[in-house]
């Protein structure tokens, strides 16, 4: 129960800094993707808000034995620079610069009512679903085969 | 360039260090990333989904705090800005298809990557920020090439 009210409270927090920063609207994050054009440069600020503080404040709490509510951190292990990891970080910043959207500000622009938004998230549940069905059916095909006898 | 007031870079700046105080809460209260694209992952996974509710409780609470965050910003006196959606409706599902399946197969987003891997001087997510970044830069010029 507290690992989930603190995670509630996290997400709430998170989506307060979106709404803040104007994150959530789409039109803000294209004219930041808009580098040649009429570039809005604030949302730089909000990811190097976001940097620093999660730099400095992850120093402390990894020093730590364990999070409060859980075993253990649950970080990452990879640390090879594979095809998947380039090819899905250039897919997703082509959707970010179609569509103005990433994922925590969609979800946190959906209250706003805006038909698009729903469209949006929609989508890109889908997105997601489709990932994990070819996902899963390529780790099914890349299980060696037993052969009895 | 656009005109950037004193007070735009102010809000930001509020903006970005509430995220990140989020990113460092959710790491010492539950150990966890604050990765949008992996907690929506995991909430449209079957496979995760059968993992119980210590796989999903605290993503949906995640997700749920993200959704409450509009009606607890206006209740706190703050003004919901207006969002104008520039793409048709088109664009924006194609848009939204691109960005579910890249941000699972490359393993993050803005937050998980760009955010929380960079805070952790992770050399993947230092590569996939620089990447998306310049396809999103690319992706928004092409786009006002072709005026879409």
């Amino acid at each position: 129960m507290k690992a989930i009210l603190g995670a509630l409270a996290a997400g709430l927090l998170f989506g307060l800094g979106l709404i803040a920063s104007e994150m959530v609207n789409p039109t803000k994050v294209i004219s930041f993707l808009d580098l040649f054009g009429a570039w809005d440069p604030s949302l730089a600020f909000v990811m190097g808000g976001a940097l620093v503080t999660t730099f400095i404040g992850y120093r402390f709490v990894l020093k730590r034995e364990r999070p409060v509510n859980a075993e253990k951190f649950d970080l990452p292990t990879k640390t090879d620079l594979d095809p998947r990891l380039i090819g899905g970080a250039s897919l997703f910043g082509i959707g970010w610069g179609m569509a103005g959207y990433c994922p925590g500000p969609a979800i946190a622009a959906l209250p706003f009512m805006y038909t698009e938004t729903f469209i949006f998230v929609a989508a890109m549940a889908v997105g997601m679903a489709v990932y994990n069905l070819v996902d899963g059916m390529l780790q099914q095909r890349a299980q060696p085969v037993l052969i009895d006898g | 360039m656009a005109a950037l007031t004193l007070e735009t870079i102010l809000i930001s700046l509020a903006g970005g260090v509430m995220i990140g105080l989020s990113a460092v809460m959710l790491m010492a209260l539950n150990g966890r990333i604050a990765g949008i694209s992996g907690i929506i992952g995991g909430l449209v996974n079957p496979v995760m989904l059968k993992g119980g509710l210590d796989q999903w409780g605290w993503r949906l609470a995640f997700v749920a705090g993200l959704v409450i965050s509009p009606f607890i910003y206006g209740l706190v006196g703050g003004e919901l800005p207006a969002l104008v959606q520039p793409r048709s409706i088109g664009v924006i599902i194609l848009g939204g298809l691109i960005v579910g399946f890249g941000t699972r197969l490359g393993g993050g987003c803005t937050s998980g990557h760009g955010v929380c891997g960079m805070a952790r001087l992770s050399q993947r997510s230092i590569v996939a920020t620089i990447t998306f970044m310049l396809t999103g830069f690319a992706t928004v010029y092409v786009f006002n090439m072709v005026g879409g």
